[in-house]
């Protein structure tokens, strides 16, 4: 028997010839073999990526209220190339969270999701929020300090919710406090549930995508008209339609090992993410921050007025969820090309912005305490010069008391409330006075913590706060 | 191949006369459903036994009157009553403790009332600050300004021979305090 009649004798049994004509060989509309359409697979590959890295990973993590801590730095430092393992996987976890993104954004601006690829969208939406659900799951298997004050930011918020509340609470830890059950719970989510539902509805999606076909590259003043769409395509893919593989693949592979390299090198260069502190909830000084892809909530939480703060997080965020797996019902057919729906891109812009924003906003966080400028972050010289003995005592307090905790000088110290280097151009003397000791305006009162020599002193110091040249508030 | 097998015949479960192919067919779908109810009992009851947040706390000793100065806020910390035994550190949990006077006391979470981070006491300023949005609370509990929607929680307290006791044992949150 010839190398081909051993070739043959395989086929006749395993038949791949069909499985490929009906997969990957799958005919698909030239134009849409397209640098436009390459995120749908590097997301996917990313995942293959998290896999990997996730198996690899789970031989020497311990998901263990006790150990984990340990074990992640037994791998960042012990284990023969653990940190490049844990870089890979929290890198390739943005990227996938990135890649995703950017793909749903592109299938919305071209139009994709619209007749008769309407349950793709919806396979992806899900497929979007389980990704999410892998990034916060994840961040919690990084079990350090950040890790257990996300897990009790994420259990204030579901007890927020009405009714079932405390039982959500209880589900979610497992336990009557972050512990042992909770990361036991997390670990689970992360490692077996989540990706086996991001397996099984990636199963679905790819039907979808043969059975339907990949969306033709859309034209400028072209819609879809659901009764004679069908038989377009079918005309499109007869006239000019190319097999997925090997003809329509070039871009996907190219782009896809360009983003595996882009990965490994962020890993190689800026290594694995943490753990910072002990999860020890005994430290208290510590300064939580989520990942990037919650700093915009953790952004809203902290700018969102608190009087509608829990109705937007229980009512809005569901139903804003919610609207986004129903884009396609309710547009659904008509115009596709990005040009032709100057509302739909505006839409996208704006989401966009306002997101990003949020998460800029969520890193330098102003609303936040500076916790350490009034023990480290001296008044400025120029601030102290020629001042009078009272205005100094003024000077002293405004450390002693903290308020550059929330009052920068000279560009340091919290942001919280206004920089007070030119407050006595705004405020009077009285007003000062009255500031300091009654508050208002989200500034405490400090009345009862001040002897009256001591707001003397301060006002004093306050009123000598302005530019030279520039008169004091009258 | 050109002969369907089945051609002619009329599919189980569905009308017909009966056979003793379509019965045990039925009869299989009606075992496979108590079997699934049977095996769906316990796992449910396995995953749900988180469900019971409700009755976790108790007396516990949290440290001596002594050490607690009249007029002064201190961080005290106790071993969570309610543990597994590989819960390591996260089931020592700190508290602050404001000695008013004599057998006054106020005992607040660490958990600021907006979403759960730690706040911090500042002795000079008399407040407590949050690290995550900015909450600050007064010296007795009482929000101060930021986002948080009530005031510091507090824990039951009583002094029982020169030792101040707290009930304890679960996070608190909105939903329930500590």
């Amino acid at each position: 028997m010839d190398l081909r009649g051993i070739g043959e004798w395989f086929e006749s049994r395993l038949q791949l010839g069909s499985l490929y004509r009906t997969t990957a060989g799958h005919p698909i509309p030239r134009n849409s073999a397209s640098w436009w359409y390459v995120f749908g697979s590097a997301t996917l590959v990313c995942f293959v990526l998290q896999i990997v890295t996730g198996i690899c990973l789970a031989l020497v993590y311990v998901p263990s209220a006790d150990e984990a801590w340990t074990s992640l730095e037994f791998l960042n430092y012990q284990q023969s190339l653990g940190w490049f393992l844990r870089a890979v996987h929290f890198w390739g976890s943005n990227v996938m969270v990135a890649l995703m993104t950017v793909h749903m954004i592109q299938v919305f601006l071209m139009g994709a999701h619209k007749y008769p690829r309407e349950l793709t969208w919806v396979i992806g939406c899900v497929l979007f929020i389980a990704t999410i659900g892998m990034a916060f799951t994840g961040q919690v298997m990084r079990f350090d300090q950040d890790a257990y004050w996300g897990l009790g930011i994420g259990v204030a918020i579901m007890a927020r919710i009405p009714i079932v509340g405390t039982a959500l609470v209880d589900l979610i830890l497992a336990g009557p406090i972050i512990g042992a059950e909770t990361l036991s719970r997390f670990f689970t989510l992360h490692v077996f549930v989540v990706p086996g539902l991001i397996i099984a509805f990636v199963t679905v999606h790819l039907r979808l995508v043969l059975k339907r076909g990949i969306n033709e590259f859309p034209v400028r003043g072209k819609g879809v008209v659901p009764e004679e769409y069908d038989e377009e395509y079918a005309a499109l893919i007869e006239k000019e339609g190319i097999p997925f593989f090997p003809d329509g693949v070039d871009k996907d592979i190219v782009f896809s090992a360009a983003v595996i390299v882009a990965i490994l090198f962020c890993a190689a260069i800026f290594g694995p993410a943490g753990p910072n502190g002990e999860p020890d909830p005994t430290l208290i000084d510590t300064v939580p921050r989520p990942d990037f892809y919650f700093l915009s909530l953790f952004a809203v939480l902290a700018l969102l007025p608190p009087q509608i703060e829990t109705f937007v997080l229980v009512y809005v965020m569901p139903v804003a969820i919610l609207l986004l797996f129903l884009i396609p019902f309710i547009a659904g057919k008509g115009a596709k090309h990005p040009a032709d729906r100057p509302i739909a891109v505006l839409g996208v812009v704006l989401i966009c912005t306002t997101i990003s924003t949020l998460a800029w906003l969520g890193i330098s966080s102003p609303w936040s305490p500076h916790m350490d400028a009034w023990s480290g972050e001296p008044t400025p010289v120029a601030y102290v010069e020629e001042r009078s003995p009272l205005e100094l005592q003024g000077a002293v307090l405004i450390q002693a008391r903290q308020c550059r905790n929330c009052h920068a000088l000279g560009g340091r110290g919290g942001q919280r409330g206004p920089a007070l280097d030119d407050v006595a151009t705004r405020l009077t003397a009285d007003q000062l006075t009255r500031q300091i000791l009654q508050g208002g305006g989200n500034m405490p009162a400090y009345g009862k913590h001040l002897s009256p020599d001591e707001t003397t002193a301060l006002v004093a110091f306050l009123r000598t706060m302005r530019p030279i040249g520039v008169p004091g508030a009258r | 191949m050109s002969e369907d097998p089945t051609a002619g015949r009329t599919p189980h479960g569905v009308e017909g006369p009966i056979t003793r192919r379509s019965f045990l067919f039925k009869l299989g779908i009606g075992l496979n459903a108590a079997a699934a109810a049977l095996f769906a009992i316990p796992v449910l009851g396995f995953v749900a036994s988180a469900l019971r947040g409700k009755a976790k706390q108790a007396w516990i000793p949290l440290a001596r009157v002594a050490d607690f100065p009249e007029g002064e806020t201190r961080l005290a910390t106790y071993r969570n009553p309610f543990v597994v035994p590989w819960d390591g550190k996260t089931a020592d949990i700190p508290c602050w403790v404001r000695h008013i006077r004599g057998n006054k006391f106020q005992v607040f979470a660490i958990n600021c009332a907006h979403l759960g981070c730690p706040v911090r006491w500042f002795k000079e300023s008399g407040l407590f600050m949050c690290p995550c949005h900015g909450g600050v609370y007064y010296e007795d509990g009482q929000v101060a300004a930021g986002p948080p929607p009530r005031g510091l929680y507090e824990y039951e307290y009583k002094v029982k021979r020169d030792e101040l006791w707290v009930r304890a044992g679960r996070i608190p949150t909105l939903a329930q305090s500590v």
